[in-house]
């Protein structure tokens, strides 16, 4: 009877789907925690200072050499950090909207793994696919789930009824939907190229004829600069911009709410990374490891090599943000607009010349 | 599975309707952003029937350029402009009753339509798939001409607006 049920197609779709989204799901919240962490060491190693070293729960430290090891490094940072968000009074004040006040924090943060569906993170494990949704549409998906990403942050500005917070929630709006149109140009003239818009075929294709950030340096740079802009991350934070509008958007906000926004974002700057590594970087494979696998080690390796490729990127979104100042605004408008978009469609022109020139 | 797609049909033709009806007349709140709100989930719940139709391109567009895009700079509007007058203003019961009465009869020519007309699939033409190639082969092979225009006719309101509100033009 139950293995009636199991050899069923659709129950088997069903089930692994709902593996890898259970899995994928807990892969990036372990990586949102410890990017906090990666964060807090890269801005003090940046800084010379030490970054967070003290905390242990009680009988870690009991543990011969490595207790002390993790220790110093901070592993056990995490840990601490989400206890004291779930602890801390989650205050709402009384004049917010509560409905849009309530919904924002969760609105922020959905998106964000939302956009982690279409992202090919691998090649096979067994006969399974490892993407959660091989979508025909696939990146034309991720923008459309990308551009919901503003309405958390603009709620929370207007729901606040404070006008720092509500100054954020209109800036980031005007950003991001800026910085969207570049974002969205910019990849235009890769699938010019690669002639197809599913991201796993996108792969394949850099599996057989090398990374697209050789082709398209130019529309890599766009990206960055927006996938910088998208995620409100230094040097364009104007949204939360904190020696301006206190906090920003998240001026009102106060324990897991608060932490909630604070997820949204590393969960955006991961999957911006991922995309990053899909568009440009060839996603799973490497120059001589860029067949399908066909063993579960295999399988595993091209997770790893997905993995390590987001990592990079991950760290260099950190140590940007603590290298450069920030924008001013008009200046962030004016190289959305007047750089970005113009630069993005003479590239998408060029690289269709290119296409129609030597593509015969 | 075909009766799960029914069932899903019926979901979100449903959730269209109530997310309309909300927009237009919310008996709980006259809020200009909610009704916005309402109307983005009323856009997101269209571009699930599209998916149901295996229209993936429509619905991802739908959700980028409606829900995305557009909405967004209704919602940015609506809050600069802080309407609350709107807020204050009670739901008008005649208009609400004369609105669904129109409704109701438009529908009802609708459905009669629907009654009336047979559908019919022409033998050996295929399924129409709403892929993105079949989809620009199309708009740029037959409907070259009407696309175009109606790019140079969404050029023409840009300049428009742009010469509205640039008062000192030089």
């Amino acid at each position: 009877m139950l293995e009636n049920i199991l050899s069923d197609p659709s129950v088997q779709f069903f089930l692994f789907s709902a593996a890898k989204i259970a899995v994928v799901f807990g892969v990036v919240m372990t990586f949102v925690a410890y990017a906090v962490l990666v964060e807090r060491k890269v801005s003090a190693a940046i800084q010379d200072r030490v970054g967070p070293n003290r905390t242990a729960p009680p009988l870690a430290l009991k543990i011969p050499v490595l207790g002390r090891l993790l220790q110093r490094w901070g592993m056990f940072q995490p840990m601490a950090d989400g206890l004291k968000f779930i602890l801390k009074e989650d205050f709402t004040p009384a004049y917010v909207r509560t409905i849009y006040f309530w919904l924002a924090p969760a609105i922020s943060v959905i998106p964000a793994f939302l956009t982690l569906a279409v992202i090919p993170f691998g090649s096979n494990l067994g006969q399974q696919k490892m993407v959660i949704a091989d979508l025909n549409v696939g990146i034309l998906y991720t923008f459309g789930i990308v551009s919901l990403g503003v309405y958390g942050i603009v709620l929370a500005g207007w729901s606040s009824n404070s006008k720092y917070p509500f100054l954020g929630g209109i800036r980031s709006s005007a950003q991001m939907i800026s910085y969207e149109i570049a974002m969205g140009m910019s990849v235009v003239s890769l699938f010019l190229i690669s002639g197809d818009l599913n991201l796993s075929k996108l792969v394949e294709w850099q599996a057989n004829h090398g990374w697209l950030v050789f082709y398209q340096p130019v529309s890599f740079v766009i990206f960055l600069v927006a996938a910088f802009a998208e995620t409100n991350r230094l040097p364009f934070d104007l949204p939360e911009s904190e020696t301006e509008l206190v906090g920003g958007y998240h001026t009102e906000y106060s324990s897991m709410k608060f932490a909630l926004f604070f997820l949204g974002e590393y969960a955006n700057m991961i999957a911006s990374s991922a995309m990053m590594v899909t568009l440009f970087f060839g996603g799973w494979s490497l120059p001589f490891l860029g067949k399908p696998a066909e063993s579960l080690l295999g399988g595993l390796i091209h997770i790893g090599i997905f993995i390590a490729k987001m990592i990079v990127l991950m760290i260099v979104f950190i140590w940007v943000r603590w290298m450069l100042p920030r924008f001013r605004y008009d200046q962030l408008m004016d190289l959305g607009w007047r750089r970005f978009i113009p630069l993005a469609l003479a590239n998408i022109v060029a690289t269709a010349l290119g296409v129609a020139l030597f593509n015969r | 599975m075909p009766q799960f797609t029914d069932l899903l049909f019926y979901a979100f033709a449903g959730l269209t309707l109530l997310f309309g009806f909300l927009c237009v007349a919310n008996p709980l709140s006259r809020n200009p952003v909610t009704s916005a709100m309402f109307l983005v989930l009323t856009i997101i719940s269209m571009a699930g029937l599209f998916v149901l139709l295996h229209a993936f391109f429509l619905a991802a567009v739908q959700i980028l350029v409606y829900a995305g895009a557009v909405m967004v700079l209704f919602l940015f509007v609506i809050m600069l402009l802080d309407l609350k007058e709107e807020d204050r203003r009670k739901l008008n019961k005649t208009a609400v009753g004369l609105g669904s009465l129109a409704v109701l009869g438009l529908a009802g020519v609708l459905v009669r339509a629907m009654l009336a007309a047979k559908p019919v699939i022409a033998a050996g033409s295929k399924p129409v798939e709403g892929s993105t190639k079949e989809l620009g082969r199309i708009l740029f092979e037959s409907y070259l001409l009407p696309f175009e225009i109606l790019s140079i006719l969404l050029l023409v309101a840009m300049v428009g607006v742009i010469l509205l509100s640039k008062k000192d033009l030089k």
